[in-house]
């Protein structure tokens, strides 16, 4: 086989991503999940091999992960989007780390070893509070295109605390910051500091720290506050949101030709 | 796709004998409060069953009904009539939905047995605080509202070494209680016939361990959903020659499974231990998910809870006293650790589940550090699942099964 396949249907966006024999990124394609994950998939692998442009016909392996795992028809195998972010985090970071993904749906706090071996993980409990959903519930009710936040929040000169845990709860405390007259942009970087916080609820984070997610992809900014937080540096691979795909591609080239 | 999967669990053939036992004890219940007679006592699942046994009463465990109204994927009808009266959705939801469905006057026993039109009307209502509060609160809406006395223990809770004043308390509210079930039962208390009662328990808690145990086996002969249901007979009839006769029974078939290596799951690969409540509505789902991921979910602190080493009927007192006091819902932390690091060495555990189950605080052992500390000390991984016992509102079934199967590739990967 020459040609690695993951795609990664996350409950809001479906990525997927070509490898080559030598984990060199052919191609890649994000799309919106919507509600048919069948097509979704299918759509994003199509595009994917389009930007390939290379003849990817039987002579591959393919692997799918995440919420719509197990909508992908042409899959060979499928594996958690648990497994998929470790593996493909320790690609680009080699090394002991706790990986920090804040998807559209939940966050995940995943430990791996100097091996790459996963020893740990946690996810976000039932509710939206810490997630990309959680941003865009609050973009929404601000009128605010999400793709506007992390440029909002760079602006913010005055750090605003959102106490609220939960999201409803936080949009009502928001009108209230608006009644008393708190800028837009200092709002926007008060809910990247709830994210943030929900982050650290989780683990203790020792160690080396990576981040990825559509969250962290699209609001580079956020991973800067995150960083001040800490106090050190956190590690963000070249294309954080397709990680789990990453990973899931990287699952692909372990199934034995035949 | 459904039917296929319905063989995945293997049936355990001495089912057909418990559905007929716990039959009889429904209908005698449900004979007995239509006649008025004999007496019907109302009983915490760990409360001091055999006395009131002893005394000629029928017991009647609101806990039980709690499981089987979760079991039947009901309890989320009723849990918002109780909260709608001023019972939190955050308190124990067996009260909830227990309340909720005397108040709309269902019950699931009516759905499974003819002729049964509700639980049986109580004559006492005891509790045993040793479990949680939530007992107490209970059976004090049940009392207010049928105007039937609810009289009960209040216990020390997160113990370690168990001293002789824990029991000797304990002892002396156990024995002020005498005269009021003396009263309302129209029988006087009776030395011997406690004895013989506590005598049959202790057989059938001996028993019941039994069948635990054979799930030390490689592999292992029944999964921990079997389990939360052929415990029922240890729950409520225990004290009776019944469920002795019962768990030989399923013992003698269980040791079959053994001597044919037959495991509950076919290719045994992994072997979990649950800690926590279990998931009622959802224990088919659950036992066939682990099953489809050949993995094994053998033991757990919840079956074991109705495992009474102490009873001893020659000192039966103290020692029925001792053996609600000793279990595991009563004992603090370090007790609990080393309770479970026991059990992770006797059934060769490669994993540890706990249920975190929202309205169970009491039951949920993963809230203060445990699976942190366990992971560390036994060098054995955990997983913390988020759900209830009955109140499905608060569980996710994709997140929890993603946890676990990221769990089991995280056993693979090892």
């Amino acid at each position: 086989m020459n040609y690695f396949v993951g795609v990664d249907v996350g409950a809001s966006t479906t990525k997927a991503i070509i490898l080559d024999e030598n984990k060199d990124i052919l191609g890649y394609a994000v799309r919106h999940s919507g509600v048919d994950f069948k097509a979704a998939a299918e759509r994003v692998f199509g595009e994917s091999k389009k930007k390939a442009q290379r003849r990817i016909a039987d002579s591959h392996a393919v692997v799918a992960t995440g919420y719509g795992r197990r909508n992908v028809a042409f899959a060979h195998r499928i594996k958690t989007e648990i497994s998929c972010h470790a593996k493909g985090s320790y690609l680009h970071f080699p090394h002991a780390h706790t990986l920090i993904d804040i998807g559209g749906q939940d966050s995940k706090i995943i430990r791996v070893d100097d091996s790459g071996k996963r020893t740990g993980f946690r996810m976000n409990r039932k509710c939206a509070a810490g997630t990309g959903a959680f941003l865009e519930e609050i973009a929404n009710r601000l009128r605010i295109k999400i793709d506007k936040l992390n440029g909002l929040a760079e602006k913010s000169k005055r750090n605003i605390e959102i106490g609220s845990y939960c999201t409803v709860f936080t949009a009502t405390e928001i009108l209230t910051k608006i009644r008393e007259g708190v800028e837009v942009p200092d709002l926007v970087r008060g809910i990247f500091g709830s994210v943030i916080k929900r982050a650290l609820e989780m683990d203790p984070l020792e160690g080396n720290i990576v981040m990825t997610g559509g969250v962290v992809a699209y609001n580079p900014f956020l991973v800067k506050m995150f960083e001040e937080k800490i106090g050190r540096e956190i590690f963000v691979p070249p294309f954080p949101q397709l990680t789990g795909a990453l990973g899931a591609a990287l699952y692909a080239m372990e199934i034995k030709e035949g | 796709m459904s039917e296929e999967k319905k063989s995945l669990i293997k049936k355990i053939k001495a089912t057909g004998h418990m559905r007929k036992i716990m039959a009889d004890y429904f209908y005698e219940m449900d004979r007995a409060s239509k006649e008025g007679s004999p007496k019907i006592a109302w009983c915490t699942s760990v409360g001091p069953a055999e006395l009131l046994l002893s005394l000629g009463f029928l017991v009647h465990y609101p806990e039980n009904h709690g499981a089987m109204l979760g079991s039947t994927r009901t309890a989320n009808d009723y849990i918002p009539v109780s909260n709608a009266i001023g019972y939190s959705p955050d308190i124990c939801s067996y009260l909830t939905s227990d309340v909720g469905a005397f108040i709309k006057k269902e019950t699931p026993l009516s759905r499974a047995y003819e002729g049964i039109d509700g639980v049986p009307k109580p004559d006492v209502l005891v509790y045993n605080t040793n479990q949680c509060r939530d007992v107490q609160d209970w059976f004090s809406w049940y009392s207010r509202e049928l105007n039937v006395p609810a009289i009960g223990i209040s216990t020390y809770r997160n113990i370690g070494e168990i001293k002789d004043y824990h029991l000797q308390v304990i002892v002396q509210q156990i024995k002020d209680m005498i005269p009021s079930l003396e009263k309302i039962s129209g029988n006087k208390f009776d030395i011997d016939r406690f004895r013989e009662v506590l005598a049959l328990s202790k057989k059938c808690t001996e028993m019941w361990k039994k069948v635990l145990e054979v799930n030390m086996a490689l592999p292992a002969p029944m999964s921990f959903f079997d389990g939360t249901i052929h415990m029922g007979p240890a729950v409520v009839l225990r004290g009776s020659p019944q469920a002795v006769e019962y768990y030989e029974v399923l013992l003698q078939e269980l040791e079959e499974r053994i001597a044919n290596r037959e495991g509950a799951v076919g290719d045994e690969k992994y072997r979990l231990y649950w800690e926590g409540m279990p998931i009622w509505g959802k224990l088919r789902s659950l036992a066939e998910f682990f099953i489809a991921l050949r993995t094994a979910v053998i033991a757990s602190t919840y079956c074991n809870s109705w495992i009474f080493d102490s009873f001893d009927p020659e000192d039966p007192f103290i020692s029925m006293v001792r053996a609600y006091t000793e279990i595991f819902i009563v004992r603090d932390e370090n007790y609990k650790e080393k309770y479970i690091e026991d059990m992770v060495r006797k059934f060769k555990i490669d994993g540890i589940l706990f249920h975190d189950a929202k309205t169970c605080p009491n039951n949920s052992n993963n809230r203060y550090g445990m699976p942190e500390r366990l992971e560390k000390k036994l060098n054995l991984p955990s997983l913390t699942i988020n759900g209830d016992l009955n109140d499905l509102r608060c569980y996710s079934e994709e997140q929890a099964k993603t946890n676990i199967e990221a769990f089991i590739e995280q056993l693979e990967a090892k």
